[in-house]
């Protein structure tokens, strides 16, 4: 499903050359739930930016669904983005100025649907994270974790391939957290691939496969298939 | 998704009334200046009769003084002789010609309760209606018969047979003027062709136009004098009036329609053999410099947009760069102030073109309510010029291909001035923004 190999990004000024990411490789079957864990600065973000194509990498092999996104142009990358991914982020990055309707709407528009498949899967996804009665509210005036809930509806309306999950409890209380996590994992239940990166090792030991990432490298790979108390196995894979 | 841009367009013009507004007042300022210094420029230099501009020509003659041009550089007179202009108007050597020269004459209406209005009219030949097409109310023009047989006929304007006759049909009936009685034998509708192409010379180009109209001929027993310009180089030789109509004196214009290349090559040559002819006899002492010059030549040879306007149209243009880019200034403020709904946008499946196509339609959106409202400033710039100037009055008005062009200049402005912000949009990079949000 998401394929990095020997993957590496380099932010470059006049003055600095910075390694974000360097030999970095992962592999990410069809229906996993990933937890990518790693202190701050070791590159998490950097990974899900290039992830869901909203950067590209320096050097290295990064295949999604099979298909090679070096070198796709800006058109080719929005339609993968579009198709294949979903996002949910820590701000949850509703627009403010559209009520819940409008904003799941959004990528719906730029995939082309229909008005009638459009309306049909907005209200779905809407009524999927329990807020199909109020899609004519604005994101101002739901509180943090309807906010994030929104944002996974707004994600899941196009039935993506992998959902992107960037600290999305980050900014919620540990009841929300607890609620939106049931979500996430209703949904890969239900065969999405998910990708979620967090700080919280308690939602970490939740998911069914652990990552960990330091100084831009794959230090490493867990199975929360292992009978750990904290879902943490010995390492079964490391990066080169 | 043109559709979606636009409504969304509406939507950030409504959220964010203060600085749409600031954008919009800015765009219409340029617009109503540009508008109203344009709407003069553009009726001024206008076609006032587009299907045969290029068929009638007005017809010069130079017999002026030898050692000086009758104006610079070698322009021939604009008008010419009484003998001149009425042995070429009866020559018939075009297919339609006229001489005429402006009169004043006192109108005594046929009620009492009237009082006789003095009013200027215009000696003519039959062929003046044929070739300038003034509209008829009531009756027509008289005949060339007529013309031959100086008859007491007159045409009436529309504002005078409303004076004279209560705008009723007044063909057929009796008016006096001076001391004669003259059969109406037709009634113009309104004729305000702009400018007053065919009388850039006594007569203001976008003033009122003649209240009668007259067969030159009767001018035989009239032996009316010009109300309007008249110029000698040298006295008249005797002073008489028929001194005056042997003159070298310029008074009498003369037009004709030629309707093709051919015609008007024959005509050229018709004027220079009569001035070679009427060289023999001691007139027209200076080389052959006569011209034929259609409509839009003439009102280009006698300077009817004057420099001040052009000079004017260029400053309200610059004006409206100014304002655009003010409006560049805000639009950058605004669509960076959303660079966090680009990144959103992007990150959900809009390509570049996309973010470009919806910010560029969101300009166009601006374009098009700065034209609504710069309208609204023209008319009122306008207002206030003829309140100021009130001789070019006629020439103070929009309409509605005015209107379209003030639509599409101020979309093209906005859109031209959208272009840099919108670009930078497009440029923001979605990663950093949404980690920031």
């Amino acid at each position: 499903m998401l394929s990095m190999q020997d993957l590496s990004k380099v932010y470059r000024t006049h003055l600095v050359e910075t390694h974000a990411l360097r030999e970095f490789s992962i592999h990410v079957e069809e229906g996993e739930f990933v937890a990518v864990t790693g202190p701050s600065g070791s590159g998490k973000t950097t990974f899900m930016n290039i992830a869901g194509l909203l950067e590209e990498h320096s050097g290295g092999r990064y295949q999604l669904d099979g298909v090679e996104v070096s070198g796709l142009s800006d058109r080719e990358r929005s339609a993968m983005r579009n198709e294949k991914l979903g996002f949910i982020f820590q701000g949850f990055n509703l627009i403010p100025d559209l009520n819940l309707f409008d904003n799941v709407d959004v990528p719906l528009r730029y995939r082309g649907f229909g008005a009638k498949e459009r309306k049909l899967r907005i209200e779905r996804a809407l009524e999927q994270v329990g807020l199909g009665s109020r899609a004519r509210h604005y994101p101002a005036e739901l509180s943090g974790g309807q906010q994030q809930r929104v944002a996974i509806a707004r994600a899941l309306a196009g039935e993506p391939r992998i959902l992107l999950a960037d600290e999305p409890t980050g900014n919620l209380d540990s009841a929300m957290a607890r609620a939106v996590m049931e979500i996430l994992e209703g949904i890969n239940a239900a065969g999405t691939t998910i990708i979620m990166v967090t700080h919280d090792p308690e939602l970490a030991a939740r998911a069914r496969r652990n990552v960990h990432i330091i100084d831009g490298q794959v230090t490493d790979l867990q199975s929360s298939f292992a009978d750990s108390a904290l879902g943490v196995s010995a390492p079964r894979e490391s990066a080169a | 998704m043109t559709r979606y841009y636009f409504w969304l367009a509406a939507r950030n013009l409504k959220n964010s009334p203060w600085l749409s507004g600031l954008m919009v007042l800015a765009i219409a300022l340029g617009i109503g200046a540009f508008m109203t210094s344009y709407a003069i420029f553009h009726a001024m230099s206008g076609d006032p009769i587009p299907h045969k501009s290029h068929q009638l020509f007005s017809v010069r003659l130079d017999n002026w003084d030898p050692e000086d041009a009758y104006s610079e550089p070698n322009e021939p007179p604009t008008q010419m002789t009484y003998r001149d202009a009425r042995y070429l108007a009866e020559a018939g050597k075009a297919r339609y010609q006229t001489a005429m020269f402006r009169v004043g004459m006192a109108v005594q209406p046929g009620n009492p309760d009237i009082k006789p209005l003095l009013s200027h009219g215009r000696m003519t030949y039959s062929d003046f209606f044929a070739m300038f097409e003034p509209p008829f109310l009531y009756g027509m023009p008289w005949t060339r018969a007529e013309d031959g047989a100086r008859s007491t006929v007159v045409v009436l304007s529309r504002a005078m047979n409303e004076r004279v006759f209560g705008g009723e049909n007044s063909v057929g009936r009796q008016l006096r003027m001076d001391d004669g009685e003259y059969t109406v034998v037709g009634v113009l509708d309104t004729f305000d062709p702009l400018p007053r192409y065919y009388d850039l010379i006594n007569t203001d180009p976008f003033g009122d136009g003649d209240d009668f109209y007259l067969p030159f001929t009767l001018n035989d027993t009239l032996k009316k004098r010009p109300n309007g310009n008249n110029s000698c180089y040298i006295d008249p030789p005797e002073d008489s009036y028929q001194g005056y109509l042997d003159s070298e004196c310029v008074w009498v214009a003369l037009w004709v329609q030629l309707d093709s290349e051919a015609e008007r090559r024959d005509y050229q040559t018709f004027i220079d053999n009569y001035v070679m002819e009427q060289k023999r006899h001691g007139r027209f002492p200076r080389p052959l410099n006569n011209r034929l010059d259609d409509v839009m030549d003439w009102l280009d040879n006698q300077g009817v947009v004057d420099e001040d306007t052009r000079i004017q149209v260029g400053l309200s243009f610059a004006f409206l760069l100014v304002c655009l880019l003010n409006t560049v200034g805000l639009m950058l403020a605004r669509f960076l102030r959303r660079a966090g709904e680009v990144s959103v946008r992007r990150a959900l499946g809009a390509s570049r073109r996309q973010i470009f196509q919806q910010y560029l339609t969101e300009s166009a959106v601006l374009g098009i309510a700065g034209a609504l409202v710069g309208l609204v400033f023209a008319a009122l710039g306008l207002a206030v010029v003829r309140g100021l100037a009130p001789h070019i009055a006629a020439v103070t008005h929009l309409d509605p291909s005015l209107g379209l062009f003030a639509l599409t200049v101020s979309v093209c402005a906005a859109l031209l001035a959208g272009i840099y912000p919108t670009w930078r949009a497009c440029r923001i990079a979605p990663a950093a923004q949404l980690k920031t949000q």
